[in-house]
C-alpha cells in the first residue's frame, strides 16, 4: 500500500521535526535567548530606578495619568485573543487546516497571559500591596472585575493548552528522539499515564471540547471587561457602550496578524515548512483582512455618530485626533496599520508568505497606536478650561516596554523548547483518517527532504527548509 | 435636600442592621459580602466622628462660591489666596493644587474666575471605581483617602470628571513641622509616594469650628461654608440661610448633567462686584513655599500645562 506507507512516513518525519528542537540547543538559540534576556535584565534595571524614585521617572503626571504601561497592558490582552480564536472557534467549526497551528496559538495567548499583568504591576504606585485587591477588593469596581477575569482567563487557557498537550507529552515520553532528554521525567509526569487507548481518546475528546466551548466566552469577557476600565469613567472618548465590542474585535484583529508573526519565526527557525505552508498564511491573512474591516466598522461607527452630533468636548477631541497633535498618530493607524493590510491581502499576486507577514506587521503596529490614542488621547482632553495635555513617555517606560515584548518572545522561545510547537497527535491522528490530505502535497516535497544527506545535528539543521512551499 | 440626608441616613442604618442579622444567620451570600467590604471599607472612617450638631443629626458640609465676589485676586496683585493658603495650610506638595482657580470663557466674551476644589460628590465616580476601598464617603459627605490602603492604580483620577485628583509621583517632602503628626485620612500628612491626594474639606478644622483655609483667606469673603443639615452658611463675615441664598442666586454645580451630585454650589458672576474688568486677564500664579525651604527636597514639575 503504497498511501499507508506515506502516511506512515509522514508520522515519523512529522515526530522528527517536532522532537527535534526539543533536544537540542544551538548556539543561536542560546545566543538569542541572552540578547532577550539582556533586554529584559535591562527593564529591570529601569524597573529599580522606578521603585526607588517612584512613577516619578515616567512621562505620566496628573494630567495624563496612563501612558505606555497601560497600553502594553491592553495590547497584549488583546493577542491573547489568537489562542482562543484559532484553537478553539477553528476547532468548534472544524475546520482541518487549523491542525498545524492550534498549539502555537495557545502558546501566544499563554505567554501573552503572563505577560499583560506585569504592565499593571508595573503601572501600579505601590505594587507591595497588590495583596490588597484580595484583603480589601470591591468586586464593584472594574479593576476587580479584570482581576477576576484574567485570572479565569489565564487558568482557562492553561487547562485548554494542558489538555491538547497529554498525548503529545506521552509520545516525548516515549519518542526514540526523546530518549536521553533530561526532562523525560517531567513530560513522563505531564503524560499522566497516557496510552492512546480508546477509553482515554474517549475521555479527552469530550473534555477537550467542553473546554473549548467553555474558553470563548471567557475570552469574550476578558476582553469587555478590559473595555470597561475605561468605559466605566465619565471621560467623554471613552464613555461608550460600544467599547467592549470594539475591544473584541481589535483583540481578533490584532491576535491573528500576531499568530503569523509567530508562525512565520517559528516556521524558519524550526523549519516546519511542510506543516505551516502558504495555505495557513492565506487563510489567516484572510481572517486578517476580515477583521481588520470589522475594526473599520467600529471606526467609522464611532467617529460617524459622535462627529455628526459633536456633543460636549467631543468636537475638540475629534479635531485634536484627526487634525491636531494625534493627527499622525492616528492616519499611521488608520491608514497603515487598517486599510493598508486589508488591500494588501485584496490583492490576489500580494498573497505570498513575506507580503501577508508584512500585513501583519502593520496591523500590529497599528493595534499598538490604536491602544495609545485610546488611552493617552482619552485622557489628554480637558476637564477643565486648560489646554490639551501632553504626554511624553521616557527611557523608563521605553525599556520596560521592550522588555515587555522580549519577555512575550523569551516566553514562546522557552515554551517552543519544552513542548512541540504542532499537536503532533492530532496530525498524525488526521493523517490516517484522511491519507489524501498528507500524500497530495508531500510529492512535490517529500523528495527534496529526503535526498539531503543528513548532516550532525550540532552542525546544520535536521530539515533544511524546502524551496517548494516559498 | 434634607430629603437626601435622611435617604443616606437610612441607607446607612439599614446595611449596617442587615448585616448584622445576615451574618448573625450565618448567611454568607453576596449581599453580605459586599456589605462586610462596606464595613471594611467605613471602619477607616470611623477613626473620626462624624460631627452633629446636636444628638443624632450629622453634619451635611458643603461649599458655596460666590462668582461675583471672585476676582482671582487681580486686585490683590497676588496669586489667588484660596489656593495658595490651601497649599500652605495643607502642606500640599508641588505641582498640586488641591483648590486651583480656573479661569472660564464667558458668553459674549471675557472671562470669569471659578475656584475650584474637589467637588465632594454625593455619587462619586471614584469611590464607585476604587479597587480595594481606599476611598470613601463619610457620613459627612466627604469623600476621604486612606493613603496606607491606596495600590495606586489610578482608576480614581481616570474617573474623575473634573480632574481634582492628584498623585504623589515621587515622595513628597515633609515639612518639619509635622514631624510629630500622626497620618489621619482627614488631613493626608505622611502620605506616601505612590498615592492618590486631592482636596478633603478640611474637616479636621472644621470640626474644630474654624473654616477650611481657602473660606479664610478669601479677602472677598466669595467662599462660604455650609452645613446643609442646619441650612446654614458663613464666609467668617456674615451667616446666611443655606436654601435661601442657593436659590436666591441661581446656584449651580458645575457639570451636573454627569449626575455625581456635588456639594460645590457656584453662584453665577463675573467679578464687577469687586471692579474688575470682565475682559482683564490674568492670574499669579502660587507657590509652593512651605516645601522649598526644607533641604534636599525633591520636587517635580507638572507637564502638560
Amino acid at each position: 500500500m503504497e498511501t499507508q506507507r506515506q502516511v506512515e512516513e509522514y508520522g515519523a518525519r512529522l515526530e522528527r521535526s517536532a522532537f527535534t528542537p526539543l533536544s537540542r540547543i544551538s548556539g543561536r538559540y542560546t545566543l538569542f535567548l541572552m540578547g532577550l534576556l539582556a533586554v529584559v535584565g535591562f527593564g529591570v534595571y529601569a524597573y529599580l530606578q522606578q521603585w526607588d524614585q517612584g512613577l516619578l521617572v515616567t512621562g505620566m503626571r496628573d494630567r495624563i495619568s496612563w501612558g505606555l504601561y497601560v497600553v502594553m497592558f491592553v495590547f497584549f490582552i488583546g493577542i491573547s485573543m489568537a489562542g482562543t480564536l484559532i484553537s478553539a472557534i477553528l476547532r468548534i467549526a472544524n475546520a482541518e487546516w487549523r491542525l498545524p497551528i492550534t498549539r502555537m496559538a495557545e502558546f501566544v495567548t499563554f505567554a501573552a497571559l503572563l505577560i499583560a499583568p506585569l504592565f499593571i504591576l508595573l503601572d501600579m504606585g505601590q505594587p507591595t500591596r497588590l495583596a490588597n485587591l484580595l484583603t480589601y477588593g470591591r468586586w464593584q469596581s472594574p479593576l476587580l472585575w479584570d482581576v477576576f477575569g484574567l485570572t479565569t482567563y489565564l487558568i482557562g487557557s492553561a487547562i485548554y493548552l494542558y489538555l491538547a498537550l497529554i498525548p503529545d507529552m506521552a509520545l516525548c515520553r516515549d519518542s526514540e528522539h526523546m530518549k536521553n532528554h533530561p526532562f523525560r521525567w517531567l513530560f513522563k509526569a505531564l503524560a499522566i499515564e497516557w496510552h492512546g487507548t480508546e477509553a482515554q481518546h474517549r475521555t479527552l475528546h469530550h473534555v477537550l471540547k467542553v473546554v473549548m466551548i467553555g474558553i470563548i466566552p471567557v475570552a469574550v469577557s476578558m476582553h469587555t471587561v478590559t473595555s470597561w476600565i475605561f468605559a466605566m469613567t465619565l471621560r467623554e472618548p471613552w464613555d461608550s457602550a460600544m467599547y467592549p465590542a470594539f475591544f473584541v474585535a481589535g483583540a481578533l484583529y490584532s491576535g491573528v496578524g500576531v499568530l503569523i508573526i509567530v508562525m512565520a519565526v517559528l516556521r524558519k527557525v524550526f523549519h516546519l515548512e511542510e506543516y505551516f505552508t502558504l495555505k495557513h498564511f492565506k487563510n489567516l491573512g484572510y481572517m486578517l483582512a476580515a477583521f481588520s474591516l470589522l475594526v473599520m466598522f467600529f471606526n467609522v461607527s464611532e467617529y460617524v455618530t459622535a462627529g455628526f452630533k459633536l456633543k460636549g468636548d467631543v468636537a475638540e477631541y475629534l479635531h485634536n485626533m484627526f487634525l491636531g497633535t494625534l493627527a499622525p498618530y492616528y492616519w499611521t493607524y488608520a491608514l497603515g496599520g487598517m486599510v493598508l493590510p486589508a488591500l494588501i491581502i485584496a490583492v490576489p499576486a500580494a498573497r505570498r508568505i513575506g507580503v501577508i507577514v508584512l500585513a501583519a506587521v502593520l496591523a500590529n503596529i497599528g493595534m499598538w497606536i490604536e491602544r495609545y490614542l485610546i488611552v493617552v488621547g482619552g485622557l489628554s482632553l480637558p476637564l477643565q478650561p486648560y489646554e490639551m495635555a501632553t504626554y511624553s513617555p521616557t527611557w523608563v517606560e521605553w525599556s520596560l516596554m521592550a522588555a515587555g515584548m522580549a519577555a512575550f518572545a523569551l516566553l514562546i522561545a522557552v515554551i517552543a523548547k519544552f513542548v512541540p510547537v504542532v499537536a503532533v497527535w492530532e496530525m498524525v491522528a488526521h493523517s490516517r483518517e484522511k491519507p489524501e490530505s498528507v500524500t497530495s502535497h508531500e510529492a512535490s516535497e517529500k523528495p527534496k527532504v529526503k535526498s539531503r544527506p543528513r548532516l550532525p545535528s550540532s552542525i546544520a539543521p535536521a530539515f533544511p527548509p524546502a524551496e517548494g512551499t516559498k | 435636600m434634607s430629603e437626601e440626608n435622611t435617604k443616606h441616613k437610612l441607607q446607612h442604618g439599614i446595611s449596617r442592621r442587615g448585616f448584622i442579622k445576615l451574618a448573625g444567620a450565618g448567611a454568607l451570600g453576596l449581599t453580605a459580602a459586599s456589605q462586610g467590604l462596606r464595613i471594611i471599607s467605613a471602619k477607616a472612617s470611623a477613626e473620626q466622628k462624624p460631627a452633629s450638631p446636636t444628638g443624632g443629626r450629622v453634619r451635611q458640609w458643603a461649599v458655596v462660591i460666590n462668582l461675583r465676589r471672585c476676582d482671582g485676586c487681580q486686585s490683590q496683585g497676588t496669586a489667588p489666596q484660596c489656593a495658595q493658603a490651601c497649599i500652605d495650610g495643607r502642606f500640599v506638595a508641588e505641582p498640586m493644587q488641591w483648590l486651583e482657580v480656573y479661569e472660564h470663557e464667558q458668553h459674549g466674551g471675557g472671562s470669569f474666575f471659578a475656584p475650584t476644589l474637589c467637588m465632594q460628590c454625593q455619587n462619586p465616580p471614584c469611590v464607585n471605581v476604587c479597587p480595594v476601598a481606599a476611598t470613601w464617603s463619610t457620613p459627612e459627605g466627604i469623600v476621604l483617602i486612606d493613603q496606607r490602603r491606596c495600590i495606586g492604580c489610578r482608576l480614581c483620577m481616570a474617573a474623575c470628571p473634573f480632574e481634582r485628583r492628584f498623585f504623589l509621583w515621587g515622595n513628597p517632602p515633609r515639612p518639619p513641622e509635622t514631624a510629630l503628626v500622626q497620618y489621619s485620612p482627614t488631613h493626608q500628612i505622611g502620605a506616601k509616594k505612590g498615592t492618590v491626594m486631592k482636596c478633603d474639606f478640611c474637616t479636621d478644622i472644621t470640626a474644630a469650628g474654624r473654616l477650611p483655609y481657602c473660606a479664610q483667606a478669601c479677602p472677598s469673603h466669595a467662599i462660604y461654608w455650609a452645613d446643609m443639615e442646619e441650612d446654614l452658611a458663613t464666609n467668617g463675615e456674615e451667616v446666611k440661610k443655606l436654601s435661601v441664598f442657593l436659590a436666591d442666586n441661581e446656584a449651580y454645580r458645575m457639570k451636573e448633567e454627569l449626575g455625581t451630585k456635588p456639594r460645590v454650589y457656584y453662584l453665577p458672576g463675573h467679578g464687577q462686584d469687586v471692579g474688575r474688568s470682565a475682559f482683564a486677564k490674568g492670574l499669579k500664579e502660587v507657590h509652593w513655599s512651605w516645601g522649598q525651604e526644607g533641604n534636599g527636597v525633591k520636587s517635580w514639575k507638572r507637564s502638560g500645562r
